[in-house]
């Protein structure tokens, strides 16, 4: 167990356990604050996996950008009426976390122990000081088109979010 | 040693709860929280196998996926906002204005 994997699993379970406490929390507001601490595990693990410029991008779009109209809404709308999880019986989530426990662990175990390791030449993806170089020249060589096209859409919702959003139409 | 299954594998976890979320709550405002975790369990997808293979083509449709999140929750919220204004509530349980 090496130092990557060891960071990785402790992102993780951090992510996993923020990301429960996202859809339990009767108060939306703590909900939204768990999910940025997902949001900030899931960048880390990015950084682990030589993804930084998109690891950047989540911090600033998600946690910076994404989580702010989040709270916005949340004091503009009234969320006195939420009453947190629907009601299932004990018996139900006894049972369904059993299931879950019998199938996932023996499926997860397998999958581990037969996965393949990658040998691979990471010097694609690794470059000094971060790969937004890479991911600057695949995304402005083969993916231009694209690039434009998801810009057209961002305006799209933005004229659209505007619109819905106005007092009176 | 960090495999792509052992990603794939944590990207599973927040896709599920991300379902439940979706599933088992009636407020608007955190069923859109639950789909930005299934959002981000995508992105995690393309992440892991990008570093696997390895390929930067992941890590744009990456980028990809999160300007394509920024536009749905715009639109999104702008919805809820619309539908508070109109009904004082954002339950999705008695929202049936669509439904007949």
């Amino acid at each position: 167990m090496n130092a990557q994997l060891a960071v990785f699993v402790l992102l993780a379970l951090v992510g996993v356990c923020a990301a429960a406490m996202v859809v339990t929390r009767r108060n939306p507001v703590h909900s939204a604050l768990y999910l940025i601490v997902t949001f900030f595990s899931v960048a880390a693990v990015y950084v682990v996996l030589h993804a930084e410029f998109i690891a950047a991008v989540q911090v600033l779009v998600y946690a910076g950008g994404i989580m702010v109209l989040f709270l916005f809404v949340i004091l503009l709308v009234d969320v006195t009426r939420e009453e947190g999880l629907r009601r299932v019986g004990k018996g139900h989530i006894a049972m369904a976390a059993v299931l879950t426990i019998l199938v996932i662990v023996p499926v997860g175990f397998y999958a581990l122990g037969t996965s393949p390791e990658t040998t691979a030449d990471l010097s694609v993806l690794t470059a000094e000081g971060g790969n937004l170089e890479t991911v600057a020249m695949s995304l402005f060589r083969h993916y231009l088109l694209p690039f434009e096209v998801i810009s057209i859409l961002l305006l799209v919702a933005l004229v659209g979010a505007v619109m819905l959003a106005r007092a009176r139409y | 040693m960090l495999t792509p299954t052992h990603v794939v594998m944590f990207s599973l976890a927040l896709f599920g709860i991300g379902v439940l979320g979706v599933l088992t709550r009636r407020n608007a405002i955190l069923i859109l929280m639950s789909l930005e975790l299934i959002f981000n369990a995508a992105n995690l997808n393309f992440i892991a196998f990008a570093w696997a293979r390895p390929d930067v083509a992941g890590q744009v449709m990456a980028l990809f996926v999160i300007c394509v999140a920024a536009g749905e929750v715009a639109v999104g919220l702008a919805i809820l906002i619309t539908v508070y204004r109109n009904r004082s509530h954002i339950n999705v349980g008695e929202i049936n204005l669509m439904k007949w």
